[in-house]
């Protein structure tokens, strides 16, 4: 019996990182655009775009 | 044995049936019940991607139950056997409305037929262990606090944004999208490696085809098929009874649920769809508001992913067995998986939950 305590460990971090990191860069813009500001918020839509189309290779390649 | 083989791959089928009904609630449960999307466009969404994600992977299931049981040990009357205690057990828990893992009730049931007819040493417990007791509990617990986190920030960041709940709705629509292509390509993909393997097994197919296009097709026709039928009973626990969903916190479940799902299978550790994305829901719950979780619903929940895999096993061994007696104890069985799924339906008509009162 082995049990992969380090990819467990990778899944944790990684999907923190990306998933708090997504969360937190969409309400960031949704915050500003309710604001009026129109710059934030596309670049944090833009760059939440770019890692679910990074997702959908992934999904696509594996 | 040709009647078997296709007996087989016909049960495979229904699996994958029940499969896709069953975990429609992971990827849509939590858009419905914020109203992102109405309940019948949510199911028809993710019966469209699920049927894409069968199309979209090159990678095809090398094994019928990744190694959980020696294979070579293994005939069509013990994949059958498997096959009804899997589906009997997804019917079951559908009638319950909780969501369970498919392919924790296909490993139990392929594990309890094997045990049966080619005796416990053909049942790789170390890789049980490690393929399915560590990353049942493991999954919750990670998508859980990626999820309360998630939702934390969502939150916090949102305070007296009046226009933010729209925009999470639409973040919704993406992040669960995601998660039912994920969950396309994985699921219909474990149905088409049985289904190819037991026509290697009978001599259809030569060693280490690849699926037929056949094949491809019925499998994922069958999970889309399921996904769109919609598993209301589910898709209400999910969404309504665990914990109230609020749209920032439904984007923060299904993204953290999507990010775990993929990490993990780019990672190559394999974690059910399921327990991540009801772990999502349940850590949801407690980034907003720990009481928020209504723990009496959850710990059933909890109690049906332990039950799984020995419930399914037994049904499997018991059908695995009467069906390794010849022609007569396979239809013996499929008669009985029928009568229980009529038997289900029956049930469910008490008390029907449909599109229109799944919000309710």
């Amino acid at each position: 019996m082995h049990i992969d305590w380090s990819g467990l460990g990778q899944v944790l971090g990684v999907s923190l990182v990306l998933g708090v990191g997504v969360v937190t860069l969409f309400s960031a813009g949704l915050a500003f655009a309710d604001r009026g500001n129109k710059v934030v918020p596309a670049l944090s839509f833009t760059a939440c775009v770019a890692v679910v189309l990074y997702g959908i290779y992934l999904v696509a390649v594996h | 044995m040709e009647i078997l083989v296709v007996v087989v791959v016909v049960t495979a089928l229904v699996f994958d049936f029940t499969n896709g009904f069953h975990d429609t609630a992971n990827a849509m449960a939590t858009s419905i019940a914020t109203g992102a999307l109405p309940p019948r466009v949510a199911v028809a969404v993710s019966a469209v991607l699920n049927l894409v994600g069968a199309f979209l992977s090159i990678e095809v299931a090398r094994t019928i139950s990744s190694g959980l049981v020696d294979e070579t040990r293994i005939g069509p009357a013990v994949v059958f056997g498997g096959l009804v205690g899997a589906v009997v057990w997804n019917l079951a828990t559908w009638l319950l409305g909780l969501p369970s893992s498919s392919s924790h009730a296909l490993f139990g049931g392929l594990i309890g037929a094997t045990w049966v007819a080619a005796g416990s040493d053909a049942v790789r417990f170390g890789a049980v262990v490690e393929k399915v007791v560590v990353p049942a509990i493991a999954s919750p617990l990670i998508a859980g606090l990626v999820a309360a986190l998630a939702t934390f920030a969502a939150y916090r960041l949102t305070r007296g944004a009046k226009t933010a709940q729209r925009g999470f709705r639409y973040g919704q629509i993406a992040s669960a999208s995601l998660v039912s292509l994920a969950h396309g390509t994985n699921d219909a993909q474990k149905t088409m490696g049985i289904i190819t393997l037991t026509l290697i097994t009978a001599g259809t197919l030569p060693a280490g085809a690849a699926p037929p296009l056949w094949v491809i097709l019925s499998a994922g026709t069958a999970i889309a098929l399921g996904t769109w039928l919609g598993g209301w009973r589910i898709i209400q626990t999910m969404g309504r009874k665990i914990t109230d969903v609020e749209s920032p916190q439904g984007f923060a479940a299904e993204t953290g649920a999507a990010a775990v799902i993929l990490t993990s299978s780019q990672l190559g550790f394999a974690l059910s769809t399921t327990h991540v994305c009801a772990g999502g829901v349940v850590g949801s719950g407690i980034g907003k508001r720990l009481a928020d979780v209504r723990w009496t619903v959850a710990g059933r929940m909890v109690l049906a992913w332990l039950l799984t895999l020995p419930a399914a096993a037994v049904v499997g061994a018991l059908a695995g067995r009467t069906a390794s007696a010849g022609t007569a104890g396979v239809l013996a069985v499929a008669a009985v998986g029928l009568l229980v799924a009529v038997g289900c339906w029956v049930l469910s008509r008490r008390n029907p939950v449909g599109a229109h009162n799944v919000n309710a």
